[in-house]
């Protein structure tokens, strides 16, 4: 495996967690809900995804576990901020509090010990390609699982009558109301995928990424994949681009560091973060596109009048 | 007549039944013990002022509100509406007042929402247009809804209505937003659907279209059912004396001492769109005299609140004569600096806007006049003068008859015409030189509104200029010495009020040219 070959891998893994975290809180978003608990989310599926393969040996158990973990998880928010509409920031902080803490408590007895890593896919033939073969046809199931929620979430959004009803929720939920459309019914539904989607990319994380525990393993990222959304203006292919860009770029500088060019690590570290709002900035600049983008009911509960 | 197809089966038999409907808000009651029948194959008008409770009972009957007592029954059995979506099934559609459509989705989209689940969202597009013609409110299905004027909007609302072919179709408001000609199309429609053995209730403040379309009309009164009348016996002093219980005088507008000096000029004034849904404005000229009262025309979202940003100093110009303030260059100025000037505003939307809902009054008067009357309201070192506020609000309260429930109550506590003439009245106890003024009466009843209306002529003709933003036209025609239309972010010449005629203004606001080119001659032979 040649050194480019390797690092394209490691962009790719670096980059899937972020991309299903920011893929789930874009489809919350879209139905009008900011959840900013995903950073607790992502850490509940990591912890709970982990210990379920140590404990039974099977990673793709604790793929499961994770999903699960995640989406039970997203249930307090949905139910306080849905059903007696409490503050949604204020909501999704604590969630993200109480994540962090919880995943310690839980994964306390696991610091340390050794990790299962969900098998890569291997397809003789396709897999020995020169450059894009690993990259293509030999990582590991949730890489490819990242790229389908891709394609299936533009396409629920875009193209199905229920992706339409969603954004109707999310642009206006008194409209949605009086159309007899149920507004919290939506939102649960996508505050339940979004802490499924954020359950995911923990286990990502603890099962594929680096396979062991460790506290608060999810350092931050899903903080970024909630910047992601907003700032690929709320459309999937953006968050994908957005993501990648991230991976490139964090790998980019470690290699950097590794090279000792001068330039103070602190400034590389830096670099992943403002590269990606950089970008993403200019290509949100038109601002019809993000104003129609834009969920026009983003964070504000709804209360029916009755 | 075309009455006889609703066959002898149906003739006679109520298609909606309310009896004892009672809603209460805190210790309002809005409803109270309303009662209500509407038959099949009858246009039905609901009547009544600003907050006597139409809007809430046709809201308990579309199931977006829950009544605290009373039994709503439907083709003669005892039905629950517990939600708007129960509502659709029995075939009840609404076309609401404030808008209820999706700005970010396409007008097919929005129509779509309100479908069947197995409608295929592909023929969506072909159906809404041809249906749009036919009933001749012309859609495009692919634009966004954020796109479109007020009016188009409102087209959207009904043909997402027709389309669902409702048995009681209520429509609240529906011409507030339409050109005249529009709204005979609208008219044609219904007169349609009433032959096709549909209901209709209708409601409006627009007491001719009542009497021109309605066979039987309910009038409330403070949420009460106060009569029944047939409209089309009616006379409008007669329908608007028992809507507001007492009579209704018309302002007064005494005849104006015309070529005064020019106190408000625009030259050519152009705005670039502020935002993704706003209008630019293009080119715009006109002239406001000392002692004259110009009102400006037009359906909502052509430029109306564009324009009135870029007079009153909200949206600062780069060319500094675009707008002119008693001769002075104020087209850079802020807000403050054209009030030092001589001029006064007073914006559409009033809690928010033109006041601090949470504020008291006082403290709203001050906000708006602490540049003006600085000497009058801040006394040395910064401090403010209460004592002096407080007479003023209350010389102001007392001059424009404001009636409220506690001495210096809170902005958001006044009712919306109440509130209405506290702001007229705080800018008119300046004398202003210029008023501008953005929808004076909008959502306010009857007997506040006229005294509004004589307050602002009474100004003009103290010899200060007056430019009135209004979609009311009767208001228009009742106040002003001449009539300017705005459409589509361009303003049309002024048509002295002699010359003016509804068909004429109507025109205009559909944006016809050839009526342009033959009234702008009119008025130069005038001028």
């Amino acid at each position: 495996m040649g050194m480019a070959e390797s690092i394209l891998l490691t962009i790719a893994t670096a980059a899937t967690p972020l991309l299903i975290a920011a893929i789930g809180e874009l489809v919350v978003e879209r139905s009008g809900v900011l959840n900013l608990g995903v950073e607790g989310m992502m850490v509940m599926g990591a912890v709970c995804g982990f210990v379920a393969a140590a404990l039974t040996g099977s990673p793709w158990l604790g793929v499961l576990c994770g999903i699960l973990a995640g989406a039970l998880f997203s249930l307090p928010f949905a139910f306080l901020t849905l059903n007696i509409a409490t503050n949604q920031v204020a909501t999704g902080l604590s969630l993200t509090l109480l994540g962090l803490g919880l995943s310690s408590m839980i994964g306390e007895s696991f610091v340390g010990s050794p990790g299962v890593r969900l098998p890569n896919l291997f397809i003789p033939g396709l897999t020995e390609l020169p450059l894009v073969g690993r990259l293509l046809f030999g990582q590991d199931p949730i890489f490819y699982l990242s790229i389908l929620l891709v394609i299936a979430v533009t396409w629920f959004l875009f193209k199905t009558r229920t992706g339409l009803t969603l954004r109707s929720v999310g642009d206006n939920h008194a409209s949605a109301h009086a159309l007899g459309i149920p507004v919290i019914g939506y939102r649960y539904g996508a505050v339940l995928f979004g802490g499924a989607c954020a359950g995911l990319a923990g286990a990502q994380l603890s099962l594929v990424y680096t396979p062991q525990w460790v506290e608060n393993m999810t350092a931050g990222r899903g903080w970024i994949a909630l910047a992601l959304v907003v700032f690929a203006s709320w459309r999937p292919l953006r968050v994908l681009a957005g993501a990648y860009l991230f991976g490139a770029v964090t790998i980019g500088q470690l290699h950097a560091q590794a090279l000792g060019l001068g330039i103070p690590s602190q400034l590389l570290s830096s670099l992943p973060y403002l590269a990606t709002i950089v970008v993403l900035v200019l290509i949100s600049r038109n601002r019809r596109l993000t104003m129609i983008n834009t969920p026009a009911s983003l964070g504000r509960a709804f209360v029916p009048d009755r | 007549m075309v009455f006889v197809q609703s066959s002898a089966e149906t003739a006679g038999r109520d298609l909606l039944e309310v009896r004892g409907l009672t809603k209460i808000f805190g210790t309002l009651k809005a409803c109270d013990g309303v009662d209500l029948t509407i038959a099949k194959g009858e246009i039905h008008a609901l009547l009544g002022e600003n907050g006597a409770g139409k809007s809430t009972l046709v809201k308990m009957l579309f199931g977006s509100l829950e009544p605290n007592d009373g039994v709503i029954s439907w083709n003669g059995e005892p039905v629950t509406i517990a939600s708007p979506s129960v509502a659709k099934k029995l075939g009840i559609g609404m076309v609401f007042q404030h808008f209820s459509l999706f700005e970010a989705l396409t007008a097919a989209e929005n129509i779509a929402l309100s479908l069947q689940a197995d409608t295929p969202l592909s023929t969506i597009s072909a159906k809404a247009r041809a249906l749009s013609y036919s009933y001749g409110l012309p859609l495009d299905p692919e634009a966004l809804v954020g796109d479109l004027s007020v009016g188009e909007r409102q087209r959207i609302e009904i043909i997402r209505c027709l389309l669902q072919t409702p048995d009681l179709i209520i429509l609240d408001e529906p011409t507030s937003v339409l050109t005249p000609q529009e709204a005979d199309k609208l008219f044609e429609t219904l007169e349609r659907l009433r032959a096709e053995g549909k209901s209709i209730l209708y409601i409006s403040h627009r007491l001719d279209e009542v009497r021109r379309l309605c066979d039987r009309a309910t009038i409330m009164r403070h949420g009460k059912v106060v009569g029944h009348c047939d409209p089309r016996r009616e006379t409008p002093s007669s329908l608007a004396r028992m809507m507001v219980g007492s009579e209704v005088k018309n302002a007064e507008r005494p005849p104006s001492a015309t070529s005064g000096d020019e106190i408000l000029g625009i030259c050519g004034l152009s705005r670039k769109p502020a935002g993704p849904f706003s209008m630019p404005l293009k080119n715009i000229w006109l002239s406001v005299r000392a002692g004259e009262v110009l009102g400006i025309a037009g359906v909502a979202g052509n430029g109306q609140s564009e324009f009135f940003e870029a007079v009153s100093g909200e949206a600062r110009q780069e060319a500094g004569d675009a707008v002119r303030i008693r001769g002075q260059q104020a087209g850079r100025l802020g807000i403050s600096a054209r009030r030092l000037l001589g001029a006064a505003f007073v914006p559409e939307e009033r809690l928010g806007h033109g006041a601090a809902p949470r504020m008291k009054l006082s403290e709203n008067l001050l906000l708006s006049r602490h540049k003006t009357d600085r000497r009058a309201f801040i006394g040395a070192g910064g401090f403010v003068k209460s004592g002096a506020i407080q007479s003023a609000a209350q010389r102001i309260i007392k001059a424009m008859d404001v009636r409220k429930s506690a001495p210096d109550p809170e902005a958001a506590a006044l009712s919306g015409g109440n509130l209405q003439k506290f702001i007229i009245g705080r800018e008119l106890d300046r004398q202003p030189a210029l008023m501008v003024v953005n929808q004076p009466t909008w959502g306010v009843d009857a007997g506040a509104a006229a005294r509004i209306r004589q307050a602002l002529i009474e100004l003009a003709r103290s010899g200060s200029a007056v430019l009135v933003i209004s979609q009311d036209l009767d208001e228009l025609f009742e106040m002003s010495d001449a009539i300017a239309v705005m459409h589509n972010g361009e303003l049309s010449k002024p048509i002295p009020i002699a010359e003016a005629t509804l068909e004429k203004i109507g025109l205009l606001m559909g944006g016809a040219e050839p009526g342009h080119a033959h009234v702008s001659a009119e008025t130069a032979d005038a001028s």
